[in-house]
């Protein structure tokens, strides 16, 4: 049930350590421009799958497609010019911390394009202003706080306009407001850009706010059981669990 | 009575087939409990019993050190099934106890203590040495790999970090070097003073500061500073780089953190340990003029002649060259344990302290050998 325009494809992924098998038969497709949650309780693999999906792990067993390009059988080099398509925006921002905010910024810029010194700054002070943080370009990331990092982390990774942005618990560690705010900018960018985002998140304010689709990993059975927007998940679940956590745990299967 | 009326006790009474615990007074952390383990075992005492109940009429005030006990008399009535009587406690208590109870242990959560054979353990070691070794073969391969690609001009060196880092292992480093060196040199003086003075020999003190400064303390002690100094500064930098995510931040944008991060570190230490040498050696030799002045009338005159006379260029060169390996090695010992860093606070100290072991045990080791090779060609 591939559709046309599906920018990516997980095929019967399995995740392991040495011998430690974290997750196995992971099984999704995300559309281009589609928000796609990949959800669950704590520590149950969800980061492990991001990771393997921006290529910092390698798969114990299967692939994953980005349009239609199997990403894991990449030599060094093509994975290299595949991995300027992504963002990624970690949980605490990652910025270097030796940095300006500007540097951090510029970059991926000055990294990958041949812009002059003064059209980086132009883009630096945009993206820097698309995320609420025009008039910081010569701040430390050590002198910020944890919400502007990842908004300032945020636009390192929309940097290079990139056709997949992938989120690390975006909302970690925010109060409500301000991750809602960040929810809202998730969506305007893919209105306004057509990015495909993918999101590691168990918020549940988020999942239903931003979700287009979404996955359910399980630590129990250390695979996927459900597969589809929360909103027909949490009516139509699949199994108990993944109404249980959509619902907060507030009401038993049944 | 203040103090009977505050002191915690446990009276028990035997009622039907139960054993009441009569709990009274204070039961406050801060005061002495009565300890349900030291306490006669109940069933010894009634074989036939049923269950544990409770009164607590006389019990004033109570806190974490009463739940623990009752929680333990819990624990003994589930071993030896019996009745634990939650009823007969507090409303408040019986919630907590309760909550301590919502979720079953975990069957196999509990790390087992038994300690392994003792060739198990020794296989374990050797196959950890062996992976480290892999490891560290594997990341000197990278940089020169990465070195390559900068002489090729597929990747470029990052003038700031260079900068930064060139600035930090020269010039700032140049006070430690200055004392060590210069007390190094005194103490070889001194040494050749005490034991020299002995055959009349004072004069060649010059030879013996010349020597020894030139073909080995300068290099090895400016190698050791910087591994302490330097070294532990690249581990913990680059092991919080990591915990933050930041090495993992480079990857995802397809920059290799050996480019960006160590090889910048490494051609700066490349690049300034024989500068660093050099100045080790000069002050050292200033040292040891210092003692020969003020201590064995040797005028400076002598002693430089005496210096002309007992070294020559080929001494210097291999102290430099010592130097420049030592640069390296302090280089890749305290990027490698960086890199190797685990995702904790505590990983980072572990990180810092293994480049400053690793650094130094490598130093000397390359000392020995290309002491041996040089003895080997006669330099």
């Amino acid at each position: 049930m591939a559709p046309e325009n599906t920018h990516i494809e997980v095929r019967d992924l399995q995740m392991a350590y040495g011998s430690f098998v974290v997750m196995s038969e992971i099984n999704f497709q995300v559309c281009q421009g589609e928000v796609m949650i990949i959800m669950g309780g704590s520590g149950c693999g969800k980061s492990t799958l991001l990771k393997h999906m921006i290529g910092l792990l390698e798969p114990a067993r299967g692939s994953i497609f980005y349009n239609g390009v199997s990403f894991v059988d990449l030599g060094d080099r093509e994975k290299q010019g595949m991995l300027r398509n992504f963002g990624v925006l970690y949980q605490n921002g990652a910025l270097w911390s030796s940095m300006t905010l500007a540097e951090n910024v510029a970059l991926p810029l000055s990294e990958y394009t041949d812009l002059g010194e003064g059209e980086i700054l132009d883009i630096v002070t945009l993206k820097m202003a698309l995320v609420g943080l025009k008039g910081f370009e010569d701040y430390y990331p050590s002198e910020i706080s944890g919400g502007m990092r990842k908004r300032a982390g945020l636009a390192r990774a929309m940097a290079l306009d990139p056709e997949i942005l992938f989120f690390d618990e975006p909302s970690a560690g925010l109060d409500p407001v301000t991750s809602r705010r960040l929810d809202d900018l998730i969506l305007q960018l893919r209105d306004s850009l057509g990015t495909t985002v993918v999101v590691v998140t168990h918020e549940l304010a988020s999942i239903f706010a931003i979700a287009d689709n979404a996955i359910f990993l399980d630590a129990e059975s250390r695979t996927m059981i459900a597969k589809g927007n929360p909103h027909d998940l949490l009516h139509d679940p699949p199994d108990p669990k993944v109404r249980f956590f959509l619902t907060r745990g507030g009401e038993e299967a049944g | 009575m203040e103090s009977d009326a505050s002191k915690s006790y446990v009276d028990t009474i035997r009622r039907g087939d139960l054993l009441v615990l009569k709990i009274g007074g204070n039961w406050r952390l801060s005061g002495q409990l009565p300890d349900f383990e030291t306490m006669p075992d109940p069933l010894q005492e009634n074989p036939d019993l049923a269950g544990i109940a409770f009164n607590t009429k006389s019990l004033n005030d109570w806190d974490s050190g009463l739940l623990s006990y009752l929680f333990k008399c819990l624990q003994f009535c589930r071993e030896n099934e019996l009745t634990f009587v939650q009823s007969s406690l507090p409303a408040d208590i019986q919630s907590l106890l309760d909550l301590a109870q919502a979720v079953p242990e975990k069957e196999d959560a509990r790390r087992s203590l038994e300690s392994t054979f003792f060739i198990t353990r020794l296989g374990a070691w050797g196959i950890q040495c062996y992976r480290g070794a892999l490891e560290f073969h594997e990341f000197v391969g990278q940089c020169a790999l990465s070195f390559f690609r900068l002489l090729t001009g597929r990747t470029r060196l990052r003038w700031r970090n260079f900068l930064v880092t060139l600035q930090d292992v020269s010039a700032s480093a140049l006070p430690i070097v200055s004392l060590i060196s210069f007390l190094i040199g005194l103490i070889i003086a001194f040494l050749g003073a005490v034991v020299l003075a002995r055959f009349g020999a004072s004069i060649y003190v010059s030879h013996l500061v010349g020597y020894g400064m030139l073909r080995e303390m300068g290099a090895v002690m400016t190698g050791i500073i910087m591994a302490g100094r330097t070294g532990a500064a690249f581990a913990a930098e680059i092991g919080s780089m990591k915990v933050n995510e930041e090495i993992d931040a480079l990857k995802t944008l397809g920059i290799s953190p050996i480019d960006f991060i160590v090889l910048p570190k490494l051609i700066a230490l490349f690049a300034m340990m024989p500068l660093l040498v050099l100045y080790a050696d000069l002050i050292g030799i200033l040292g040891g003029l210092l003692v020969s002045t003020t201590l064995l009338d040797i005028s400076p005159p002598q002693y430089f002649d005496g210096l002309n006379e007992a070294v020559a260029m080929p001494d210097f060169y291999l102290g430099v060259i010592k130097g420049t390996v030592f640069g390296v090695i302090v280089a890749v010992a305290g990027c490698l344990r960086g890199m190797q860093c685990g995702n904790s606070a505590d990983s980072v100290g572990l990180a810092a302290t293994s480049a400053v072991v690793t650094g130094i045990t490598l130093i000397i080791v390359a000392n020995a050998v290309i002491d041996w090779v040089a003895a080997i060609y006669g330099i």
